[in-house]
């Protein structure tokens, strides 16, 4: 495996206070490197997209730290962590959320231009990544308009149109069929990482485990294993 | 236009019918808010119409004159003293009064009758018909041709009439700058004619106009006038006299500023609710935007972005439609008081504004109070 892309800390993390105080990851400590399909597993309420929400500087945790490509994101002011979600970072949300009222191209755009790039380059480039997921000749319609699939692919578009370093996924493949998750993940695995890259997917979609480099387990706020998967099905990056 | 303004316009501008509703609220208390200060406006000019009209810089009164048309008589005496101030290049009398006019038809009108100083004429009409010179005719009036000239039974030159049981005879017709309030029609006439037709008090002279050598002798005159216990006023502070009179005295200003200040209220409260709602609907966009990456201050400018696109869209509607209305109400009723001024506007502009940063203030403590993780969550 390559470099370290993300390393976590003891990471704990609570919500509420006294009575109500509820522990949603308690010191979790692991590495994910770039090249690597990383799988985090584990029951509702176990504290998956705790964790994922603090590797990728969208939630603070109560102690310990979070190295991203070697920099300490907790330390940073939180216009830079704004900064490093937008250039390293892109996340594909359980519920897609797309913007209804822009077409999709457009909401393929939307990291471009947050970065700032000009409207109509940034609708040149998010057409090409419609094309990498498929979905060219749905370029102009609204998201409401498509299937389940076609709107998490317009999401991983989304994601990865700005070139991040990092991909995040929570639950892909929830509100999917066990066919299309299959295709999604296999795309993924396939089109999406390459060895610069290092993707995190949250599931508990067994079906689609054979993609995986690594799966970590969690229970009740612990990583209870870390296995890697020696026989996962390996990367073919057509992605420049 | 930057690209996150225009996803920002995107956002408000698809969502058509929310964003109707907005236009609808702004549009609505513009246009509220324009009609009630137009129509006051309106009024206030319309009673200084004869300070207008007259044309004179300085008018000296009885202190307790409040309004053009109540004068109060003034000894003869003050006008010599006048005549006899430094700094004044003259200074002559002028009659404010109201007679009875028994039409051919045999009905009565009251008309408003304004007296000229028969040496000088001073404050006489532009006339669109007849000489000036013939005002010193036996009985002559003149007529002015406004939008009470109607009721008037629209006489020509040389129609004969009864004033205050005397003969009168229209010689000339004319036009003023501002039509009155009162809804009835105004004649000049020479003063001792007025003072002959019209019974009076010991005194008759309304006002005493002035014209000054310089406009610096103005502030010696007015106080020279002051000693003799009487008021000279500039045309300016006697119009602002007589605004304030209707503003403040007459409840009319107070009438008129609570209607301004509900229509504020309610479009205030339409376009706040509305854009409100737009952006509690919206919050989860603005949530997965701040966790892609979208800065705070970039959210902000989004925000007012779109309330003051609205703001403006609806002023501009609010204006038009007002400015509409009242054009149409004046080709219907010529007496119809309503002007839209720059101050109007400008006020109205402002509470636009006013509207525009108290909704996005709203929307914007509730944007960034938005934790990107609880859209994360799900
Ligand atoms: N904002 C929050 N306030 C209170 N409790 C929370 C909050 N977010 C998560 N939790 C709790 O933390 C635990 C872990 O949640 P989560 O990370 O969403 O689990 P998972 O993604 O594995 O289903 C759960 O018990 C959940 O109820
Ligand atoms: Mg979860």
């Amino acid at each position: 495996m390559g470099n370290v892309a993300i390393k976590a800390n003891a990471l704990v993390k609570w919500f509420g206070e006294g009575e109500a105080k509820t522990t949603a990851v308690k010191s979790a400590s692991f590495e994910a490197d770039f090249g690597e399909l990383l799988y985090i597993v584990g029951p509702s309420g176990s504290g998956k997209t705790t964790l994922l929400s603090m590797i990728s500087g969208i939630l603070k945790p109560n102690e310990g730290s979070v190295l991203v490509e070697g920099k300490d994101i907790w330390q940073m002011k939180s216009d830079d962590i704004a900064d490093l979600r937008l250039h390293k970072i892109g996340f594909v949300f359980q519920d897609y959320h797309l913007f209804p009222r822009l077409t999709t191209v457009e909401n393929v755009a939307i990291p471009l231009i947050l970065k700032k790039m000009d409207w109509n380059e940034a609708l040149k480039v998010g057409l090409e990544y419609l094309e990498i997921v498929g979905l060219k000749d749905k370029a102009q319609l609204q998201p409401v308009k498509l299937s389940g699939g076609e709107q998490q692919r317009v999401a991983i578009a989304r994601a990865i149109a700005g070139k991040p370093d990092i991909l995040i996924f929570d639950e892909p493949t929830a509100s999917l069929d066990g066919d299309t998750g299959r295709k999604i993940v296999e795309f993924v695995k396939t089109k999406i990482l390459n060895p610069e890259r290092c993707v995190i997917i949250v599931t508990h979609d067994s079906r689609i485990y054979e993609y995986a480099d690594s799966i970590m387990k969690m229970e009740d706020g612990n990583i209870i294993a870390f296995e890697r998967n020696t026989n996962a099905i390996p990367y073919m990056s057509h992605e420049k | 236009m930057s690209s996150i303004l225009k996803i920002a316009l995107k956002l408000l501008v698809n969502d058509r019918s929310k964003f109707i509703a907005l236009l609808v609220g702004i549009t609505f208390a513009v246009f509220l808010m324009i009609m009630m200060m137009s129509m006051f406006s309106g009024i206030l000019s319309r009673s200084s119409s004869s300070v207008y009209n007259v044309g004179a810089k300085i008018w000296v009164m009885d202190p307790a004159v409040n309004n053009a048309t109540s004068s109060i008589p003034m000894p003869d005496y003050v006008l010599s003293s006048a005549r006899s101030i430094n700094g004044v290049k003259y200074a002559v009398p002028i009659y404010f009064g109201n007679a009875l006019v028994k039409l051919k038809s045999g009905a009565y009108q009251a008309v408003s009758v304004v007296g000229l100083d028969d040496a000088t004429l001073y404050g006489r009409p532009e006339l669109i018909e007849g000489k000036i010179e013939d005002i010193y005719a036996e009985s002559a009036f003149i007529v002015v041709k406004d939008a009470e000239f109607k009721k008037l039974e629209s006489p020509a030159v040389g129609t004969e009439f009864e004033i205050n049981d005397h003969r009168g005879l229209v010689v000339g017709l004319a036009k003023v700058a501002s039509g009155g309030l009162f809804g009835i029609p105004t004649v000049y006439t020479t003063y001792h004619r007025a003072i002959t037709y019209i019974p009076s008090m010991r005194f008759t002279t309304s006002y005493i106009l002035i014209e000054p050598k310089h406009e610096s002798d103005i502030p010696f005159i007015q106080q020279q006038i002051k000693k003799l216990g009487y008021q000279a006023l500039t045309r300016d502070q006697f119009v602002r006299k007589i605004s304030d009179f209707y503003t403040y005295q007459t409840g009319m200003g107070m009438n008129v500023l609570m209607m301004t200040a509900i229509s504020f209220i309610v479009g205030l409260s339409i376009s706040g609710q509305t854009f409100y709602t737009f952006i509690l609907e919206n919050l989860e966009r603005f949530g997965a935007l701040k966790a892609i990456g979208a800065k705070g201050n970039e959210l902000i400018k989004m925000i007012l972005f779109q309330a003051s696109f609205t703001a403006l869209i609806g002023y501009g509607l609010g204006v038009g439609l007002a400015s509409a209305l009242m054009i149409l109400a004046k080709l219907r009723l010529p007496s119809y008081a309503a002007q839209v001024t720059y101050t109007n506007l400008t006020f109205a502009f402002f509470m636009v504004l006013i509207m525009a940063g108290v909704s996005s203030y709203i929307g914007i403590r509730k944007v960034l109070q938005i934790q990107p993780f609880d859209i994360f969550r799900g």
